[in-house]
């Protein structure tokens, strides 16, 4: 499928995946390969399935009752969607940043300290030192630096969600999964999210679901388009934003349905 | 003009509802706070009663009725907050539960005065506790969970999903999210539930009525297993047994106003948390 001449090393392998709410199949056959230190963008209409699929990938959709996946989804050698993966390993792996940012009702300092101290982290300096390094990368500390005790609630939308991408990294996951993490915000904050993406796709493969076709034009490498829980084309962006081979993707991306 | 002349009569007739009702909450602190405010002393407050309940404080009383309420919340706290956390966070969602929920709530419904019985049945009798502060205790407490966990369990519904997910997605386990997000976020809620718990427990009678509540007794309890005086089972007798009813009346509106200045700080207290939550949270 893909057009391109070299192919990366694959990252996540997604293999004739499919997605059941109850009776209600979501995801259909889905088959393709997200490369390492890549952004992937996942477009669609809404209740494509795209959401649903970002959180198959750290097993967030076990949270709700009565759904069944079916195929594989290969990360490091192992199928993450059988039933004996650790989920809670995986998504220490598997990081992801949210919709809405949602920070917890604590301090700047404790939102990310909290992901090292669950994961055994006790050396009080060597918490502080990722806690600011992280907060460097994710372009807040200047911001934060002198109020690292203040509530995470007292920052603005678009700092919140700098802090929910400062606490993912934290914890150094190997991929990032961003759904759809500028739905709430301004477009300036926007901006200096994408900022934030490129410059992490150097560290982290990330994956990123997103309404604004602009935005995965912007910032991805790869560009999925689904409708109906269906993979419709799967190409690197470039291509899917300029010479689209099936019909859908272009009448998508030119406004004319979705 | 219809419309308008009808809203008139509606917005009227509320407005004298709510006038009536603020009326009566007035009266009542009034006629408790005037009949007792003239008995109230240092001496009413600290010495035990003198001359068969005709003179003297109700110091015993005050005393008994903290050492129940407090035994009321540590028995019902560790239990109905773990219960909540059973049914909110743990249990798989569905029928059964759905049962248990409604069997509290019905708990809550179940006259005092039948705690009190079954106090006596299994407390007092069966486990052979006797009439005392742990009898009643107990007693009290039961009659407390209900409202615990409803409450613990609103203020844990109420912690949004995101925090949850938040949590999980960093690696967290269900237990650490449970302990270290969803448990501190809701407890200015479950602290509210348990402050009005204490105002309950402190004035109910019929519960300690048979397991641990006695007309007299000169000094304080000493042991679990001690019976005890309390606020409101010593206004209940103080008008009801005794030989000088003139004198014995002027006492039980002191308990009274002492218990309702008890209970409504403790309620006052639950609103404070509970504004102060709002604003921390900012919903």
């Amino acid at each position: 499928m893909l057009t391109e001449k070299v192919k990366p090393i694959i990252r996540l392998d997604v293999r004739n995946v499919n997605f059941f709410y109850g009776v209600k199949q979501v995801l259909k056959e889905l088959s393709f390969s997200i490369f390492d230190k890549k952004v992937t963008a996942i477009i669609g209409p809404s209740g494509c399935g795209k959401s649903t699929f970002i959180r198959l990938l750290n097993r967030m959709n076990d949270l709700i009752p009565n759904v069944i996946a079916s195929g594989e989804i290969i990360l490091d050698n192992q199928n993450i969607l059988s039933s004996n993966v650790d989920v809670v390993e995986l998504r220490r792996k598997v990081g992801m940043v949210f919709q809405k940012p949602n920070p917890f009702p604590k301090s700047i300092y404790h939102n990310i300290a909290y992901g090292l101290e669950i994961n055994g982290s006790k050396d009080r300096s060597k918490i502080l030192e990722i806690v600011e390094e992280s907060l460097k990368k994710a372009a807040l500390w200047d911001e934060v630096k002198d109020r690292l005790s203040d509530s995470a609630l007292s920052l603005s939308g678009g700092q919140q969600q700098r802090l929910c991408i400062a606490r993912c990294i934290a914890v150094e996951p190997e991929v990032i999964l961003f759904d759809e993490p500028c739905a709430s915000l301004d477009p300036l904050s926007t901006n200096k999210v994408e900022e934030l993406i490129l410059e992490l796709k150097k560290d982290y493969t990330i994956v990123i679901v997103t309404h604004n076709m602009q935005q995965a034009a912007r910032v991805s490498d790869y560009t999925a388009f689904m409708y109906l829980g269906e993979l419709i084309e799967y190409d690197i962006t470039e291509k899917i934003f300029t010479v689209p081979k099936e019909q859908r993707t272009e009448e998508y991306l030119s406004g004319r349905f979705g | 003009m219809k419309r308008k002349l009808e809203q008139n009569i509606g917005f009227t007739i509320i407005t004298v509802c709510m006038v009536i009702t603020l009326f009566f909450l007035g009266l009542i602190i009034y006629f408790v706070v005037s009949k007792g405010v003239g008995i109230m002393s240092w001496e009413f407050l600290t010495q035990p009663p003198r001359n068969a309940m005709t003179a003297g404080g109700v110091a015993p009383a005050i005393v008994g009725t903290f050492y129940l309420t407090l035994g009321a919340i540590l028995f019902a706290l560790p239990l109905g907050l773990a219960c909540a956390i059973y049914l909110n966070e743990y249990s798989p969602k569905g029928f059964v539960v759905n049962i248990i929920r409604m069997s509290i709530n019905n708990l809550a419904g179940v006259p005092s005065v039948v705690f009190g019985l079954f106090g006596l049945a299994v407390f007092v009798k069966f486990f052979n506790f006797g009439v005392s502060v742990l009898s009643g205790s107990l007693t009290l407490g039961i009659l407390i969970l209900p409202g615990i966990i409803s409450a613990s369990q609103e203020a844990l519904m109420a912690v949004p999903l995101s925090l949850r997910e938040a949590s999980l997605a960093l690696g967290a386990t269900h237990w650490q999210t449970i302990k270290r997000i969803v448990v501190p976020t809701a407890l200015p809620g479950i602290l509210t539930g348990v402050i009005l718990s204490i105002g309950r427990a402190a004035g109910e009678t019929a519960p300690i009525l048979f397991t641990a509540a006695t007309f007299y007794k000169r000094g304080y309890p000493n042991s679990p297993f001690s019976e005890v005086m309390a606020l409101p089972y010593h206004i209940y007798a103080l008008m009801t047994e005794g030989t000088h009813p003139q004198q014995q009346t002027a006492i039980a509106y002191g308990c009274s106003l002492i218990l309702l200045v008890l209970v409504l700080s403790v309620s006052g207290l639950a609103i404070y948390l509970r504004q102060r939550n709002r604003q921390s949270y900012g919903h």
